[in-house]
């Protein structure tokens, strides 16, 4: 395949070198698809080779890069899932184990949960706008804007949301009240965390756009966080209809 | 298609207009399947009524952003993207469902 010809990349601390030393070995085995030869649905469109949005040939080695790394993020995604997954059970367990606590339902403000839902339902679609500025434009302003705006939202949903967490606090819902209030910051806040650490993340991918340029390192990382990103608004689905409405059930 | 025809600027616009439309169904839909949630648990619905309305909202919400957001198709993927959410599926109802199947039986022996 003429296309696996491999290209040294100018920065030799960049992580597509790891593949491209390995091209030879065990990778090679791997059945790959040449760029060329990238095989077509019926409807004309490409194959999908990871979760989110799939460069095309037009980013070459970008794309190569992608389809394994976004593949493995999607993989450790997945085991994050079963870790929400469980913390989800235990609070399902645990949501009548008030005790001497206060009930949940008078802690929770819907009219907030539902501000901070459209938050992070807005930044899941500027996020997928981003990626497909990132896919499709030949300069980075439209990345760098819905980007900025996907950050903008995550940060006003964490206000909001550690807002409410303050409000349960003053209101006596500290974690240790209650076996319900315990599983209900075991799994909320960790959604919160993820959130925290992927503006963090998302603000370092937004400097890099400046000091490095959109170089195919930076391209798959944003194609990463896009994929942390639409899975956390995921879980946020699990957690408003579990946690929050649920507790009106 | 060869990659030329691919990266045609024509046939690149189409694909954007394509995809661009695709995440704004993503986004209406979700909206479709929040708004009256939220709206049900605001105006007293309660009980069974709400718990399975709101969860069966959330189950198709849950496909919609994997449809629309995350791209996994049952057809077309050259890697097992969707293998892996049925197999995280299958250990969670197997760790999940067994705790809260578990923790309920003893909760009523007691």
């Amino acid at each position: 395949m003429p296309a696996m010809t491999e290209v040294p990349l100018s920065n030799p601390n960049e992580v597509a070198v790891t593949y491209n030393r390995n091209a030879g070995g065990a990778d090679a085995q791997r059945p790959r698809v040449a760029v060329s030869e990238q095989p077509t649905t019926a409807s004309g469109g490409h194959q999908s080779r990871h979760p989110g949005v799939n460069l095309g040939s037009r980013h070459g080695k970008a794309q190569e890069t992608a389809s394994v790394d976004v593949f493995g993020f999607w993989v450790f995604m997945m085991s994050d899932a079963v870790i929400f997954g469980l913390l989800f059970a235990t609070f399902v367990a645990m949501r009548h184990s008030t005790g001497s606590g206060p009930q949940l339902a008078p802690l929770f403000d819907l009219k907030s949960v539902l501000i901070e839902t459209m938050t992070l339902l807005a930044s899941s679609l500027t996020f997928g706008l981003a990626s497909l500025s990132l896919k499709y434009s030949e300069t980075m302003r439209g990345l760098r804007v819905w980007l900025g705006i996907t950050l903008l939202l995550g940060i006003v949903f964490l206000g909001l949301e550690l807002h409410d967490f303050k409000t349960m606090i003053e209101q006596g819902g500290i974690p240790q009240r209650s076996g319900a209030l315990s599983a209900f910051w075991g799994l909320v806040p960790l959604h919160g965390i993820h959130v925290t650490f992927a503006s963090v993340w998302l603000i370092s991918l937004l400097a890099q756009t400046w000091r490095f340029g959109l170089d195919d390192t930076l391209k798959v990382a944003i194609l990463r966080l896009a994929v942390l990103w639409h899975f956390l608004d995921v879980i946020w689905v699990g957690i408003f209809t579990v946690v929050y409405v649920g507790a009106y059930s | 298609m060869s990659a030329d025809a691919q990266n045609s600027p024509t046939q690149l616009q189409r694909d954007l207009r394509k995809e661009r439309r695709s995440y704004m169904i993503g986004a209406v839909v979700s909206l479709v399947l929040t708004l009256p949630v939220f709206y049900a648990a605001m105006t007293g619905v309660t009980g069974r009524p709400l718990a399975i309305g709101a969860g069966l909202a959330a189950l198709l919400q849950i496909t919609v952003h994997l449809h629309y957001f995350l791209h996994l198709r049952i057809k077309g993927q050259t890697r097992e993207d969707l293998h892996l959410v049925v197999f995280t599926l299958l250990i969670l109802i197997l760790m999940g469902g067994g705790t809260v199947w578990i923790l309920f039986n003893l909760s009523s022996r007691m």
